[in-house]
């Protein structure tokens, strides 16, 4: 591999506490080192920015429920399509970017990881063949355990080593990478018509509580020691007054310590936090509640969030969380699909237009931008749009605009139909903090790589780490003349590398890298139990068999890369 | 007003999508920059200079401006695509897409015209003098966003899926159609003059459908209230008024249920 050295940019680099010294950044066979030969390419950065890689810790952009999107939306396409352009295939979609796209637009921006926020484990072949085919960025995958037949009959007995021997099964079934949770419980209930919209509604025949099945995946989570946390979409997503059943899950926390060999510090991550900061109690009082959940976030050691931020787009919602977007194509009118996933989970998607003329969206608009300035600790607050739910990524450059300049968030509001209401249901025009670059590369590069426990590989720009690289045309020594620039240097990079690879140069893609898939192997100790119950029921409900259930070889994961876990002990 | 002619000089062997024959991509170009506008064949980008000669010259804006297709354009697709201002004549028959996505001026087409003509039109006017294929007015596949205005003439029949998902703006089909009038529709008025087969207004929400002739097949979910006398497209006539469809949604105003209407001409 070739050496390159990036010469006199203004580095931000949390992992070092790097706050725009100039520096130059050596890249050799794919990692960051102290120096480089003379015969290394240089690359001139003057005047410009140079972070590490940025890391996606939660978006929809792999997997059958995207997928749903893609097919029942045409008119998400038209008139989108790029034709072939060197190393680029044909490519379009805004909200459900196709496969290429999504690789190509993370790559355009700087970002070089990004995790699958959802995989439903019975589909999860379906995920890795999406992500196979989203080049450049290394992907995993979280599948869902909140809604999970097993998980709820193990919880129900409080049986945490049951539970961690089954997600150790499940991880290394499907290829995955954390434990995520949508709707605990409430999902199952749906398959009743029903919904659990409080951490104490008992999820029907398997008679257990969402309290109970958060409070024991975290246990099951720091049983194994695995280097993400319990990934959270809690109960009570997008309805007013919400914020008390976000407070609940997250006071599940309270007393617990993570426990692993990766430097992450929490036990929970809470998601799309934008979501769930809502007051009032119907959509006219709608208010924002972002303070009162950024007072316990900031107090929380032990708790991480993203932001969700709604980006004022026209989108389309897809989650687990089936009876939310029940309610919500009762309150849009639009097109509504609908999937149960047998013994797991299920999922639903409406599309939705944020309008700038509706109240409520502004309202969401504002309590996004205010959960990422009422963070006191960058490093566990991390930008998101919670693609495509409250926006498509592609919008991360203009989250990042509104939270570095007031003047930016002034002008929106004074856009807003609304403006009024805006202003006295949330508390976003008495805001005058602007973050900095350093900042936003805690919340978008070292943050989230800790969260994962991937902090010792990506995220910081530290020899040793992956080579993962990405200058942008902005120069902080020089005043911003319009907020404008600021979304337009994040959203095409000048440079960027992907583990030592040049994959974009002057914001256009010139290569299709190294692509990886990071998934986690946790070895347990034998559990003739959990192996039993596990064949039982391939045997009793599933419709498939357990050989065509599990994610192996090269068709589905042509580049894994493993982290190992022993929990044996 | 500047007139641009295009005489047709060569069939295209397969379809040619003429997208920028419009008067806002004419508009204050030379006939030869006109001519080496860009258009497809199948996957091979062609020049409009390979299919027409070009004459005349342009105005300087959209609304200045005047084209006029001395000739057929059975294999010619999105002619007047997007197009805001101006007109567009074609001496002949036109294919798919005819004033796709116009926002307004006016089209005039004196033979008949394919599928998909003012598909999610928002204004302006398209007046046909022969007959339509399917999706006059209707909205694209997928999109719940219909034809928003703007009026749609079609002097003679046309086939399935008219209005679908309409908002507003007026569609008059002067002879027959065939199935599904106005699917989903949201607002906006279909006439048509002639016989209609069945499926007028499933799903429908808002808007009025007129129909002068007879429909072979009502659809179950209209319910007839009154009878009216209403002048339509210059026609005084006496209507059997229908409001439905009874099995979608209603929105409320003033506390009232609004429902879509249905007018069909009582019989004598």
């Amino acid at each position: 591999m070739s050496e390159f050295i990036i010469k006199n940019g203004h580095v931000f680099d949390p992992t070092q506490g790097i706050k725009g010294d100039k520096k130059d950044i050596a890249i050799k066979d794919g990692k960051i080192v102290d120096k480089v030969s003379g015969s290394a390419k240089t690359i001139d950065a003057k005047g410009k920015t140079v972070m590490a890689g940025a890391v996606e810790i939660h978006a929809h952009v792999a997997g059958p429920k995207v997928n749903v999107g893609r097919i029942y939306r045409p008119e998400d396409k038209l008139f989108t399509y790029m034709p072939k352009k060197g190393s680029q295939r044909m490519a379009g979609g805004f909200s459900i970017p196709t496969t290429f796209k999504t690789g190509y637009e993370y790559a355009k921006m700087g970002y070089t990881t990004a995790m699958e926020a959802a995989m439903p484990p019975l589909f999860s072949r379906h995920v890795h063949e999406e992500i196979r085919d989203t080049p450049i960025i290394d992907e995993g995958a979280y599948p869902v355990f909140g809604n999970n037949w097993f998980v709820l009959d193990y919880l129900k007995n409080d049986e945490i080593e049951n539970t961690a021997a089954y997600i150790a099964w499940l991880l290394r079934a499907t290829k995955g990478y954390a434990v995520k949770s949508v709707n605990p419980g409430g999902t199952e209930a749906w398959a009743w018509g029903l919904n659990c919209l409080s951490i104490h509604d008992p999820v029907p025949y398997f008679d257990i509580t969402p309290a109970e099945i958060t409070k024991g995946l975290m246990k099951a989570n720091e049983f194994l020691g695995l280097p993400h946390s319990l990934h959270i979409h809690p109960n009570n997503l997008g309805n007013p007054g919400n914020y008390e059943t976000t407070l609940d899950t997250l006071r599940l926390t309270e007393g617990m310590k993570a426990k692993n060999k990766f430097g992450r510090e929490q036990v929970l991550h809470l998601t799309h936090t934008q979501f769930h900061s809502y007051g009032g109690t119907n959509w006219g009082d709608f208010e924002s509640k972002a303070k009162e959940i950024m007072d316990f976030v900031n107090k929380a050691k032990n708790v991480t969030i993203d932001t969700g931020n709604v980006t004022l787009d026209e989108t389309t919602t897809m989650t687990a969380d089936g009876p939310f977007e029940h309610h919500l194509t009762e309150l849009n009118h639009l097109k509504w699909a609908n999937v149960d996933v047998e013994l797991e989970t299920a999922a639903g998607v409406v599309p939705y237009i944020y309008s700038p003329n509706i109240s409520v969206c502004a309202i969401q608009w504002a309590i996004g931008l205010e959960l990422g300035l009422m963070a006191k600790d960058p490093m566990r607050c991390y930008i998101t749009t919670d693609h495509p739910n409250a926006g498509p990524f592609t919008r991360y450059p203009r989250v990042i605009k509104w939270l570095m300049s007031a003047k930016a968030r002034e002008a929106q509001i004074n856009a807003f139909k609304h403006k009024d209401k805006v202003v006295n249901q949330t508390s976003i025009a008495g805001i005058d903090r602007e973050l900095s670059l350093y900042e936003i590369a805690q919340m978008t590069r070292a943050g989230p790589a800790k969260s994962l426990g991937l902090s010792s590989m990506i995220g910081g720009l530290k020899p040793g780490m992956d080579a993962d690289v990405v200058v942008y045309n902005f120069n902080p020594d020089k005043p911003v003349a319009k907020p404008d620039d600021i979304e337009a240097a994040f959203q095409r990079a000048a440079c960027v590398f992907k583990s030592g690879v040049q994959v974009v140069a002057d914001g256009e893609i010139v290569s299709n890298g190294n692509k990886r898939t990071i998934w986690v192997d946790a070895k347990t100790k034998e559990n003739p139990q959990v192996m039993r119950d596990i064949q039982e029921k391939f045997l009793k409900f599933y419709s498939m068999t357990q050989a065509n259930y599990e994610s192996i070889g090269h068709h589905f994961i042509p580049n894994p890369y493993a982290i190992e876990v022993d929990a044996r002990s | 007003m500047a007139t641009v002619t295009l005489k047709p000089t060569k069939v295209p062997e397969l379809m040619l999508e003429g997208y920028t024959i419009s008067p806002d991509t004419f508009a204050g170009k030379t006939p030869a920059q006109i001519a080496g506008l860009e258009g497809r064949e199948g996957k091979i980008k062609v020049k409009l200079g390979d299919f027409f000669e070009v004459s005349g010259s342009p105005g300087k804006t959209a609304t200045e401006t005047d084209i006029v297709i001395a000739g057929d354009c059975s294999r010619v697709k999105y002619i007047g695509n997007k197009m805001t201002a101006g007109s567009i004549t074609v001496n002949g028959n036109a294919d798919m897409y005819v004033g796709g996505w116009m926002k307004g001026g006016r089209i005039h087409v004196t033979g008949n015209v394919h599928s998909f003509c003012g598909i999610a039109m928002e204004g302006g006017e398209i007046l046909v003098d022969g007959k339509a294929e399917n999706y006059v007015g209707c909205a694209y596949r997928g999109d719940w966003r219909g034809m928003r205005g703007g009026t749609i003439r079609i002097k003679g029949s046309a086939g399935n899926d008219i209005g679908t998902f309409m908002l507003g703006g007026t569609i008059i089909i002067e002879k027959d159609a065939f199935i599904h009038v106005s699917t989903h529709a949201e607002g906006g008025t279909v006439i048509i003059k002639g016989d209609v087969e069945g499926r007028v207004g499933g799903q429908m929400v808002k808007g009025d459908i007129f129909v002068l002739g007879k429909i072979k097949y009502m659809l179950p979910g209209f319910k007839k209230i009154a009878t009216v006398e209403k002048e339509v497209d210059g026609v005084m006539a006496t209507f059997d008024h229908y409001i439905g469809d009874l099995g979608e949604r209603h929105p409320k105003s003033k506390g009232k249920e609004i429902f879509a209407n249905l007018y069909v001409k009582a019989a004598a």
